[in-house]
């Protein structure tokens, strides 16, 4: 008797303290938010507020991101890809170092551009001010953007002139640094690794494929594409190429994959000229790809 | 020969029944909200009405432009289809009916109320493949008359440019205050007077703004459509099916620009024209009517716009109308006009104010009034047919998903017309109050 008794106040205790201790992590959980809800966000001239971003994200975005940022908004199951989890603070789009924070600019432009073949659509018919109030409303869900800074953004030099030398050399990078594993050696997201792809929720994945599209999920600028490849897609396996890619190399890689694309660009008209034959990934390096 | 009263009334009728007859087939469309995947409220200010991205979306030709608009991405189980209607009661009074009495006939106020059904539209509209568009509506009136309240196709951003958009077909006008997505649906509230009024004794049906009409209409804007402009070429036979009815044509031209005003919103300014030809009598075979000809022409031109101040907004519209004698005396145009016949003109407009609590949650306000400013004869009173309209509503939407829309409408309506009571000639006065219970899945 006095056993049982004493398991039920154990039990009875351990149930007072967990009822206690969730409301306590509930409170401060929901305290942690109200604190960032002074979140701002500085595009430019404009300052955004996550109190004013917090009506426009319920009109527009809660039904894919889910009222607490999580990505699981009522339509999230019907979406592939998937909505983004706010509340990681882990960008795909951004102008800064692989694992840093995004910059608030870099927030602003995906807004405005949206994500190609998913259901994030271009919010630019938005007011500017919309744009940079819904940033800081999105920054608000992650405790991420109070502790850490953004990384350093990105250097892009100027772009140099387009020649079938360049083009050549990219070729090359692309080669060395195995982009064709993933996208193949044609660019046509067939490579051996690409039907294993799973994103960092396990969640298959396919790259991109050069041929079938004229825009990128991060842009559609040559800039865009440099800065794609060398700070990397967090969350999926496209790892940044910043430390095995120099930026002239980079220069090099952005007009060999132009020449892949389906539009006509000055690179592709090169890659004709000069018959640029797909890459053999088993031929020695310094072989020239060409006819 | 009816008598000059009589004239009126039923000048005055055709008006209320052109007014009322329109029920409106607003679009909201919860098919395209279940096929991306977005709440209502992104693309509606508060269904119907668009806000400045569902606009955007419209004039993309229904794409997010995000390469998955084409129906191939769609799960083959998706149906681009949505309906429409709203059960309702509703109570409509006129104070000056001519009612059969002992001595003949006296004017008299009318009440009548009771529960009641709207038209159900049935709303199939999206893509056929990227950048070529579509909208069906096959709308039943309450009555069972079944019609097509717009079909067209669309081809959207030819020479992959914005500015390059032709569509063909029945189409609403393109109109920036639309009364396709007016938020009031009373009989007297649920339309705006200005796009389908005419001098009282005018026979020209033809000049109606609201109304879907077929043709062809080039669109242009630019990539975040702060620019748009359009031209239509229209049969002027107000929609009219079969051929042949008309041989008229008539134009709608609009152009209107956006301004980012920051924290108030999206202000837009523009301008429009409709201006053609609309017949004045009809050939007959073995006294049936089979062509209308005599073409006479007229026009409406005005300017229009959206102002926003955070969660009020107000949408401007003003015009001015002209018929020539013609059409303004309903004569055919192989007879002699009478002396000092003239072209009747007017002026009018209205101010309709909205206040966005929250995409859940609108506020309804608006004071329409037209001026005749000239009368087809000078004999006839000048304030003949003047009209004020007064409408107040709040529309509230229980829920608010990407599925199904539903919203509960009160609404007060009221509207007055200088002249045109069936016996003594003076004004008539008509409202409406009415609950709806609106709802689209």
């Amino acid at each position: 008797m006095h056993t049982r008794s004493t398991t039920w106040s154990l039990l009875l205790a351990g149930a007072v303290v967990f009822a206690f201790s969730a409301a306590c992590w509930g409170q401060v959980t929901q305290y942690d938010e109200d604190q960032r809800m002074n979140m701002e966000s500085h595009i430019g001239k404009l300052t955004g507020h996550a109190k004013d971003g917090k009506p426009l994200y319920q009109r527009f975005c809660i039904g894919c991101h889910g009222p607490i940022g999580d990505g699981e908004g009522e339509n999230a199951q019907w979406i592939d890809p998937k909505p983004r989890n706010f509340t990681l603070g882990i960008f795909k789009c951004r102008s800064t170092p692989t694992g840093t924070l995004p910059t608030d600019e870099d927030l602003y432009n995906t807004i405005g551009r949206g994500l190609v073949s998913s259901n994030m659509p271009r919010w630019f018919p938005l007011t500017d001010q919309d744009r940079a109030d819904l940033i800081a409303y999105v920054k608000h869900f992650s405790p991420r953007f109070v502790k850490e800074k953004p990384g350093p953004v990105l250097e892009i030099p100027p772009e140099p002139p387009v020649t079938a030398e360049r083009v050549q050399s990219g070729q090359q990078v692309f080669k060395r640094v195995e982009c064709w594993k993933c996208h193949g050696v044609e660019g046509r997201a067939n490579g051996p690794s690409s039907d294993t792809l799973t994103d960092d929720f396990n969640r298959p994945i396919k790259p991109f494929n050069f041929h079938d599209e004229t825009r990128f999920k991060c842009g559609e600028t040559d800039r865009d594409l440099y800065r794609i490849f060398m700070t990397g897609l967090d969350s999926t396996p496209m790892p940044s190429f910043g430390d095995n890619i120099k930026p002239d190399e980079a220069w090099d890689l952005v007009m060999y994959l132009r020449s892949l694309q389906p539009m006509n660009t000055p690179e592709k008209a090169i890659a004709k000229k000069l018959g640029l034959k797909p890459i053999n990934p088993n031929a020695p390096a310094a072989q020239s790809e060409t006819k | 020969m009816p008598s000059f009263a009589q004239s009126k009334f039923a000048g005055a009728l055709l008006a209320v029944c052109l007014v009322l007859g329109l029920a409106p087939s607003a679009f909201g469309i919860p098919a395209f909200a279940r096929k991306y995947g977005l709440p209502c409220s992104a693309c509606h200010e508060a269904w119907p009405k668009l806000n400045v991205f569902g606009q955007t979306f419209k004039d993309n030709g229904y794409q997010l432009m995000n390469d998955r608009d084409s129906p191939i991405w769609q799960n083959p189980s998706y149906w681009p289809v949505a309906f429409r209607n709203t059960p309702n009661w509703h109570r409509e009074s006129i104070n000056k009916v001519a009612v059969d009495v002992a001595s003949g006939a006296a004017e008299q106020k009318v009440n009548s109320h009771g529960f009641d059904l709207s038209g159900m539209d049935i709303l199939s509209g999206g893509t056929l493949y990227n950048n070529i568009s579509f909208l069906l509506v096959p709308s039943m009136e309450n009555t069972g008359e079944f019609g097509l309240e717009s079909a067209w196709v669309r081809f959207d951003n030819l020479l992959k440019s914005p500015w390059v958009n032709f569509k063909f077909g029945k189409f609403e006008l393109d109109n920036i205050i639309s009364e396709k997505r007016i938020m009031n649906l009373s009989n007297v509230g649920g339309a705006y007077q200005l796009y389908h009024f005419a001098p009282i004794g005018d026979s020209n049906a033809f000049g109606q703004m609201g109304d879907n009409q077929l043709g062809m209409e080039w669109l242009g804007h630019s990539k975040d459509d702060r620019s748009r402009v359009s031209a239509a070429l229209l049969s002027s036979n107000d929609g009219s099916v079969n051929l042949p009815n008309a041989n008229s044509y008539a134009g709608f031209f609009t152009a209107s620009q956006a301004f980012d005003t920051g924290k108030l919103g999206v202000d837009r300014f523009g301008a429009y024209a409709m201006v053609g030809q609309a017949p004045t009598y009809s050939l007959t075979s073995l006294g049936n009517p089979f062509l209308a000809v005599g073409n006479k022409n007229f026009s409406r031109e005005g300017v229009f716009g959206l102002f926003y101040l955070k969660k009020l907004d107000f949408s401007l519209f003003f015009q001015h109308g002209s018929d020539n004698p013609y059409l303004g005396l309903g004569l055919a145009s192989n007879q002699a006009l009478p002396a000092g016949a003239q072209s009747p003109s007017w002026n009018g407009g209205f101010v309709e104010t909205h206040y966005t609590v929250n995409p859940q949650f609108i506020f309804i306000q608006r004071d329409e009034f037209i001026r005749m400013s000239k009368q087809a004869l000078p004999s006839m009173p000048s304030s003949l047919g003047n009209l004020d309209a007064y409408t107040f509503s709040f529309r509230w939407y229980p829920i608010m998903f990407s599925r199904a829309g539903f919203a509960i409408e009160p609404e007060y309506s009221l509207m007055r017309q200088q002249g045109v009571a069936p016996i003594s000639g003076s004004s008539l006065s008509s409202s409406s109050a009415f609950l709806g219970f609106d709802f689209d899945f």
